[in-house]
């Protein structure tokens, strides 16, 4: 069990950055929501302070360890930028991501949040086992 | 701009670093381990996504009843939650939109936009192809279909 300690402690900084987020400033921590205010140029300094937080992070990690994160992409470019379309398109017009809906959302029991990532989970493990069974 | 808001940059500035550590600690900054997850016949399953879904679930649950005792944020004047409570066909068809993007290149928005300071070309391209969805959706998908 000891080889998942860094998942489950990653995954508690996750959650302790949620709540300083909305106890602190009042504001849901989602990424995908974060990128299109930033787009929409709304609250520009806010979620640009974010970001710019989110970019030291792999950094932070190669101050503490020596070495930065792994970054394993299997994927072809086409197949990297139709991803990504359906990233951006899929989050916009459902409100959320892995961040909103599957972090704060949870844990505020939005029934929104638990039917969003319900449904991201199982099309992410269709679509991950179909490309996995196609290879 | 007054003190206040100062303080909530200074506070978003730091709730995005412990996000990005967090996202690096845990690997799921690499779509490798992501796909290990959502990828149920590869044969070694990789339950890692589930200790970090779980760990920040395990802190974010306390930290809400936390926020439900307070009449307001401690640097602002009112709490900024979505005000939807219906599950709508744009929500479930969004969900499932995007949970298709996610496990066909293991990448979501958070760990793809902290990998940006490492410099790869294809995270660049990610990125760049987020925004562009979003752009088109509200160009294009915006309008309400429920």
């Amino acid at each position: 069990m000891t080889q998942y300690l860094p998942a489950l402690f990653g995954g508690m900084m996750l959650g302790l950055s949620a709540v300083l987020l909305f106890v602190v400033n009042g504001r849901i921590a989602g990424i995908s929501g974060i990128i299109g205010r930033l787009l929409g140029g709304h609250q520009v300094w806010i979620n640009a302070a974010f970001v710019v937080g989110l970019f030291t992070g792999p950094l932070l990690y190669a101050a503490a360890y020596g070495r930065f994160p792994e970054v394993t992409i299997a994927s072809s470019w086409p197949l990297v930028l139709f991803s990504g379309l359906l990233v951006g398109g899929g989050t916009r017009m459902g409100s959320g991501c892995t961040s909103g809906h599957g972090i704060l959302g949870l844990a505020r029991f939005s029934k929104r949040s638990f039917a969003a990532t319900a449904t991201f989970l199982a099309a992410g493990i269709v679509a991950a086992t179909t490309m996995g069974l196609l290879k | 701009m007054t003190a206040s808001a100062y303080a909530r940059i200074a506070i978003a500035l730091l709730a995005g670093a412990i996000f990005g550590f967090g996202l690096s600690l845990s690997e799921m900054v690499d779509p490798a381990r992501v796909i290990g997850f959502l990828d149920l016949a590869s044969g070694h399953w990789d339950p890692t996504l589930a200790f970090v879904l779980g760990g920040a679930v395990l802190v974010a649950v306390p930290g809400v009843m936390l926020q439900r005792r307070m009449a307001k944020p401690i640097l602002d004047g009112q709490f900024h939650q979505p005000q939807r409570a219906n599950i709508d066909v744009r929500l479930v068809v969004g969900s499932a939109i995007f949970g298709t993007g996610w496990g066909l290149a293991g990448f979501c928005p958070g760990p793809a936009i902290s990998a940006v300071s490492m410099g790869l070309p294809l995270v660049l391209l990610f990125v760049a192809a987020i925004a562009a969805g979003m752009v088109l959706h509200d160009r294009f998908l915006a309008g309400r279909c429920s």
